[in-house]
């Protein structure tokens, strides 16, 4: 049996959160190995069905490792091994590889479970409502370094792309096919990341879908779904929204 | 007969570049559409052309594409340039994403103040030679191959290859530590299709001049 995988990268969300995502609610949980005390429960494993749906039947989790970079010495000791493709992260070891650039990430763990459409077609359509949506997403991911005096007039800006640009979109969309995914019927990489990111901007705006009727359903939808209700309950790899800890982290680590 | 590609953008490298590569690449004929004014990308939006309301856009197969990496994966998937099985996908995947990021750097400098515009390059050319043309070196060295990814020609060189030129002009003595990646400069460019995009009167666009950038920041209201 493969190893398990394993993510690096800071103790937060950043980058490497929809990597999470996707684990998770492909029926993979993550598990978390922390800097001085290891943790490492029952493995058994468990795949998403081909219809893309484990509607009311999760099967056992297979484990993930997560090693938390905290110090520059961590880092300059990845690089310095070969481990980092382009000396960044996130990186992930997976099936004996060690991947890089978040959506190359993405994309690997999509094709593997049955998350990228049954055709080039829609994974074409599903690539392209990804790509919007993570330009969205990294808005939310570059906030917390902005200086304060920007901060605010950032989250404007924030709301003004999501209610104008990008919701429209994936709310005519909705309403025009009357189903419940985004694409071809069954769960994708679109429906999880436009999840997480209209959950990441509900905590800093919360009324933000209100005009967004079939985008509240979805919401709702989603979220209900067996994988990722489970890591949307407390307990799960889930981070929460990044503090000054984290911030102070990223600056120590990537900063010269 | 399937109608050609038809690419609608300013008439500049920027994000489309790379599309224009790939498709010379795979020797297929496309047709361009140049956006000068605010009015012709007013009117894109009000017929619902794009998708997110933003260009580059292709238009082909009866598709109407928009978002640079999606289309890029699209054409990579059909004309057989994405590796043969997912393990092989995954690294074109990386390879190209990285090599695209530091492009997206070059093109996104020329919108920056004169000061900026020249710590920012420097950067790039930094970056080059300290992260990205060293991966690819030693990639080269460890399997002794001459494509990057399973012994055959993949969307991963045209992008390399696109972004070692870029980096070039830029700083000509770039590759100067770089054996393999000058080898591969060489090889990759005499590639037919190639060399045909490489000569003069090709659809390959310059890097962007002021006149370029005013455009752009003409029409998107930058």
């Amino acid at each position: 049996m493969a190893a398990k995988p394993k993510l690096h990268y800071p103790n937060g969300r950043g980058r490497m959160e929809s990597v999470r995502w996707v684990l998770a609610a492909a029926g993979v949980e993550v598990s978390w190995l922390g800097w001085r005390r290891g943790e490492v429960p029952v493995v058994c494993w468990s795949a998403l069905s081909p219809l893309g749906c484990l509607e009311g039947a999760v099967q056992g989790q297979t484990q993930f490792d997560e090693e938390f970079l905290e110090t520059k010495d961590q880092l300059q000791k990845l690089q310095d091994g070969n481990h980092l493709l382009f000396q960044q992260v996130p990186m992930v070891e997976i099936d004996g590889m060690k991947l890089v650039q978040t959506r190359s990430i993405l994309h690997y763990i999509a094709d593997k479970h049955h998350l990228f459409g049954k055709d080039l077609k829609e994974r074409t359509l599903i690539d392209m409502y990804v790509e919007g949506t993570l330009d969205l997403l990294e808005l939310i991911i570059m906030h917390p370094f902005l200086k304060p005096d920007d901060q605010q007039k950032e989250v404007v800006n924030m709301a003004q792309k999501a209610i104008i640009r990008y919701f429209p979109v994936f709310e005519k969309v909705l309403r025009d096919h009357g189903q419940r995914f985004l694409v071809g019927n069954q769960l994708s990489l679109a429906d999880i990341i436009l999840l997480q990111t209209i959950l990441a901007l509900e905590e800093k705006i919360p009324n933000i879908l209100s005009a967004f009727p079939h985008l509240q359903e979805f919401t709702v939808k989603i979220s209900n779904i067996p994988t990722i209700k489970k890591f949307l309950e407390p307990g799960s790899k889930k981070k929460p929204p990044p503090d000054d800890i984290y911030v102070r982290t990223v600056y120590n680590l990537f900063m010269p | 007969m399937a109608a050609k590609p038809k690419l609608c953008y300013f008439r500049g490298r920027g994000r489309m570049e790379s599309i224009r590569w790939l498709l010379a690449a795979a020797g297929v004929e496309f047709e361009e559409e140049f956006i000068e004014t605010r009015e012709q990308y007013e009117k894109l939006q009000k017929d619902g052309r794009l998708l997110f309301g933003q260009v580059p856009l292709v238009e082909m197969d009866g598709m109407v594409l928009t978002q640079t990496k999606a289309i890029l994966s699209y054409l990579a998937a059909k004309y057989d340039l994405y590796g043969k099985d997912l393990k092989e996908r995954v690294r074109v995947d990386m390879y190209a994403d990285g090599t695209l990021d530091l492009m997206m750097m070059i093109a996104l400098a020329a919108f920056k103040t004169p000061g900026e515009k020249e710590e920012n390059l420097a950067l790039v050319v930094k970056k080059a030679k300290t992260c990205y043309f060293p991966a690819f070196e030693k990639i080269l060295k460890d399997h002794g191959e001459d494509f990057l990814v399973g012994n055959k020609f993949s969307w991963a060189d045209v992008q390399l290859l696109e972004a070692i030129l870029m980096v070039e002009e830029l700083d000509a003595s770039v590759l100067s530590d770089f054996p393999l990646l000058k080898a591969f400069k060489t090889r990759i460019s005499s590639i037919p299709t190639i060399k045909k995009f490489l000569q003069p009167g090709s659809q390959r666009k310059l890097p962007p001049d002021s006149h370029y950038v005013k455009t752009v920041r003409k029409v998107l209201q930058l």
